[in-house]
């Protein structure tokens, strides 16, 4: 009972924390950029606004429209309860592992693109069209880059890999650096950053996600908003969790638990680090290249995968 | 006569009653309705309770029936296999008699009669029943050869079309060709076991060279009416043409008279699997999988789009055996029968939501009239049931929790991800890439049903007819509704069903997944619950908390005044109202995906522009086609019959139409027959 108060606790820091991490990464852009940078507290701003604005519905919009932004949020909260945040061994990651993890996602995307479709206008249709045609790619390389760890710890549970990672303790893997590689790929695809999608753009050339939610307004698109700002962190989370699992708690105890949020703190404030960096360096690329960008994602797991079975098995 | 032998008489004759029945049909098409598809669905229904009760309480019984040939009884045999099968033949055909007199109504007044139809329903489906219990090589292969030409008759059944006709054509060859392979490879069993009936072959002793003859021919035959490429040509050319119900039949329900065969084949009859076939098989049905998903995505006839996914769902349920065979092959049963348990439940919903998506495209053809995804539109609120359900279909052939077809790719994963317990390290290496192309396979899937969805049932209607469909009969919706309650009932207890097949793999393996149920109801844990665990009850639960929690976030933040939603135009950047044809169609929704993977297709695009005339660079007028070939006609299928004409012009040089060369010939072929006699 205690363990799944607990994880419920963690699910709920996890949701409210979301905001803050997509504001850390936009502070250090700014820095970068040499902007100043708004509040860190501007994203709850936002989303208190959203909340409370009115709603304004498309004539020919169908149920489908309207449910969206509630399965989207829903099938992001139950991928944020499935990763482990600051302890492991919790029961809801036993629910579900990591192939339901990218069946949530895969859920969301796929509301998301019809409600892209239901008012009929262009835009819509358009980022319908290129969210399907990269999550097309991005979803094989995220599986089979989660598949070289599952092999690796012969679990598909996010907990166990965890664990069994930390129990190896620091060894060099070369599938390891292979899926680390992939999954960073597939995370700025999947979660629409840049150099794949622009979050912060409206132009509509090249707009992806944008242009699927620009019919939405008001709570709607509070929900969507935050479901977004929740993949990056959950994102963010299972690449650091997984790859530098060191801190996480394993155990109950406050103490472990204060040094597991500690630790992933200040991966997460690192990480975030990393991602405004790409971002300040790369520029967005043009849409066509981006299949490129995903078939090296989709090869590195699968390099990954094969050199742990040659080289690690056995 | 026992009961079990009774109701098994039952099954099979209530489809053969129900086909005589129709005969009276002619005169007064209320018996369509009150009579023919009533008896269907009783068969159905017979069928379910025989298959469940055989599948849940194991056991096997066979049954002799004096007919057929003198010295050969037709055998029968209900093993847990068969219940497995039969009741997934039933469930479909109690929908499509609940759908079947709503959609024969545009019938009643055409020029063919209803008599045609109703008996080669019945006939079809009385044959698929008698090849699932067949228990001999004879009552086997005319159980499917009634199976075939019934449904041949039912794919011409609009014969008036010459596409019709030639699809039609197209069928019966490939089922004939199929049935020949079918028959030699029972005759390369029986040749051994020394009989034809099923338990006779079961013993012969085969040497390797003789069973890997017997596996190839059998991998042909029942291919070629599964559907596997390249040999899954007739596939989007018959079930398009077919009436709707019949492409339901026939998609969800006769391929997987096919998956049955192969699997009677080689795990009962021939036994001794060899990992070999497992991988050659795996290589194919990857192949396929994504061959099938790739070809669909590039249609736009609905029924045409949904033929090549049923290729593509026959990989996957084919990857689930080569899988399956491979573990067997290399001494590890216990993988085996997972890989095994995972073809079998892709299979039992690809049956359901297949035949729920057909019946869902039947309705819209009926009401529309109209195939053409392009012409489609603004369905959902013409006929918000059928659209309910298709959604339903949708979400669970693209496989996403908490439906049916997530469970069983889940499944499928899981066997694949158990490679580090084999010792080669090229099967190691060469299933991940099979994995890899099964989560390819999935991605494109969605965005196919994206596709599909999105332009047939969401937007604005694009023609007058689509405009103006109204919402299907009663019964249609109520057969809709039925497969849409066993897509989630099997997503959401997929523990239940893999528990259910226990009896099924040890009597046809002899081991069971006994780690797979050990944890209770909730919690599917195929190897271990360190392995890998899926609750898909909490995980349906779980969304349904979600949804009612972020509802609760709402109703915490928003301001102390009521805020009403208003209606409004939607946003057209300021250039007036937003028409039908500005929205994004079927082609241009692939494009992106035509580019990337653009050497699959043979596309042939059709580019008509009119400049205007004081601007030359500026079109007034853009029309533009893309058309998809099949890569296997010109590459395989053309030469094949090249070669048979120019075979056939040859063989026709000795027809010389001379009486006197005709005895010549007469006589030498005497003179050699004595030669050999003697």
């Amino acid at each position: 009972m205690m363990d799944w108060l607990l994880s419920l606790l963690e699910l709920v820091v996890f949701v409210l924390l979301a905001p803050l991490f997509s504001a850390w990464v936009k502070r250090v852009k700014c820095w970068l950029q040499n902007r100043r940078s708004p509040s860190l507290l501007q994203p709850y701003r936002d989303l208190r606004r959203l909340f409370s604005k009115q709603v304004i519905m498309a004539e020919i919009a169908s149920p489908v429209f309207r449910v969206t932004p509630y399965i989207i949020a829903g099938a992001t909260l139950m991928a944020a309860a499935v990763v482990p945040f600051i302890s492991v061994n919790l029961p809801t990651a036993a629910i579900a592992d990591v192939i339901v993890l990218a069946g949530f996602f895969a859920l969301a995307r796929f509301f998301q693109a019809l409600a892209g479709m239901d008012i009929g206008t262009a835009f819509g249709g358009m980022g319908s069209s290129r969210e399907m045609t990269i999550s097309a790619l991005a979803e094989p390389a995220m599986l089979m880059a989660v598949f070289t760890l599952s092999m690796v710890a012969s679990s598909t549970n996010l907990s166990i890999v965890i664990e069994h990672l930390m129990a190896q303790g620091l060894v060099l893997r070369p599938s390891l650096f292979f899926a680390l590689l992939s999954l960073l790929l597939v995370g700025i695809a999947e979660t629409g950053r840049i150099p794949v999608d622009n979050p912060a753009t409206h132009l509509e050339l090249t707009m992806i996600h944008e242009a699927m939610i620009l019919e939405y307004s008001g709570r709607h698109l509070a929900l969507i908003e935050w479901a977004v700002q929740l993949k990056l962190m959950i994102y963010a989370v299972l690449i650091a969790n997984i790859f530098f699992p060191w801190g996480i708690a394993t155990t109950d105890s406050m103490s472990a638990i204060a040094v597991g949020a500690g630790t992933l703190l200040v991966k997460l404030v690192l990480l975030g680090g990393v991602l405004a960096a790409g971002e300040t360096l790369f520029a967005k690329m043009r849409l066509f290249r981006v299949s490129t960008f995903l078939v090296l994602a989709l090869t590195l797991a699968l390099i990954g995968l094969l050199s742990h079975i040659i080289l690690e098995v056995g | 006569m026992n009961i079990s032998e009774f109701l098994l008489l039952t099954m099979l004759l209530l489809p053969v009653a129900s086909a005589l029945a129709s005969f009276a049909a002619d005169k007064n098409s209320a018996l369509m309705r009150w009579l023919v598809f009533p008896l269907l669905g009783a068969g159905g229904a017979v069928a379910v309770c025989l298959g469940a009760y055989r599948l849940l309480h194991g056991g096997s019984q066979s049954f002799v029936f004096p007919a057929g040939l003198p010295w050969l009884h037709w055998h029968m045999l209900l093993d847990p296999l068969a219940g497995f099968f039969l009741l997934l033949i039933g469930i479909v055909t109690i929908a499509v008699s609940l759908f079947g007199p709503g959609y024969i109504r545009e019938y009643e007044h055409g020029k063919h009669p209803l008599s045609a139809l109703g008996l080669f329903t019945g006939l079809f489906v009385t044959g698929m029943l008698m090849v699932v219990v067949a228990a001999d090589a004879f009552s086997f292969m005319v159980a499917w050869e009634l199976m075939s030409v019934s449904s041949y008759f039912l794919v011409v059944y609009q014969h008036e079309h010459s596409a019709n006709r030639r699809a039609g054509f197209i069928y019966l060859l490939m089922a004939e060709v199929g049935a020949l392979c079918i028959l030699l490879s029972f005759g390369v069993l029986a040749a051994f076991g020394g009989d034809f009936t099923f338990a006779a072959m079961q013993s012969a002793p085969l040497t390797l060279t003789w069973a890997t003859v017997a596996f190839a021919l059998g991998v042909v035959g029942f291919g070629m009416k599964a559907g596997l490429v390249p040999m899954h040509i007739w596939l989007p050319e018959a079930h398009p043409v077919a009436p709707s119900h019949i492409s339901a039949l026939m998609s969800g329900v006769m391929l997987k008279v096919a998956v049955y065969g192969f699997i009677r084949l080689t795990f009962g009859l021939i036994g001794h699997v060899h990992w070999a076939w497992g991988v050659a098989l795996l290589i194919i049905a990857s192949i396929t999988a994504l061959f099938g998903v790739l070809y669909a995505l590039m249609q736009h006839d609905l029924k045409r789009l949904l033929a090549y996914h049923s290729v593509e769902n026959i990989g996957i349920i084919f990857i689930g055996l080569g899988l399956s065979m491979v573990f067997y092959g290399t001494g590890n049963p216990v993988l085996g029968t997972l890989g095994l348990i995972a073809a079998l439940y892709h299979t039992i919903n690809h049956a359901m939501f297949k035949s729920l998506l057909f019946l869902g495209a039947g309705v819209v053809l009926q009401r529309s009239h109209e195939r053409n995804l392009e012409r489609m539109g603004g369905l959902l609120k013409r006929m918000p049931w059928t659209g309910l359900f298709f959604l339903i279909g949708c979400i669970s052939i693209s496989a996403l929790p908490p439906f049916n077809g997530f469970v069983s790719e889940w499944l499928t994963f899981q066997t694949a991800l158990q490679v580090p317990n084999l010792e080669s390290g090229v099967l190691r290496s060469i299933i991940p890439i099979a994995a890899a192309s099964l989560a390819l396979t999935g991605a494109l899937a969605a965005a196919c049903f994206v596709k599909v969805y999105g332009i047939a049932f969401l937007g604005q209607a694009r023609t007058r007819k689509v405009r103006h469909a109204r919402e299907a009969t009663r019964g249609m919706v109520l057969a809709q509704a039925w497969l849409a309650l066993m897509c989630l009932l099997f997503g959401v207890f997929p523990t239940a069903v893999v528990g259910a097949m226990s009896h099924l793999t040890q009597s046809l393996t002899g081991h069971v997944l006994s780690t797979a149920t050990a944890h209770g109801w909730l919690w599917l844990t195929p190897v271990s619950a360190n392995t890998a665990s899926y609750s898909a009850p909490l995980v349906f639960v779980g969304i349904l908390l979600a949804l009612s929690a972020w509802a609760g976030v709402y109703y915490f933040l928003k301001p102390a005044g009521r805020v009403k939603t208003v209606w409004r135009k939607a946003w057209s950047c300021g250039f007036g109202s937003l028409n039908s044809r500005m929205q994004y169609t079927a082609t241009a929704f692939t494009m992106p995906i035509r580019r990337v993977f653009a050497p699959v297709w043979r596309l042939h695009e059709d580019d008509d522009r009119v400049m205007k005339k004081d601007l030359p660079l500026e079109p007034e007028s853009i029309r533009y086609q893309v058309h998809a070939e099949d890569i296997t006609w010109r590459s395989i299928y053309l030469p094949i019959t090249r070669l048979l004409h120019a075979a056939a012009r040859r063989v026709g040089l000795i027809q010389t139409g001379n009486l006197r060369h005709y005895l010549a010939y007469t006589f030498g072929t005497l003179i050699l027959l004595l030669w050999i006699i003697t």
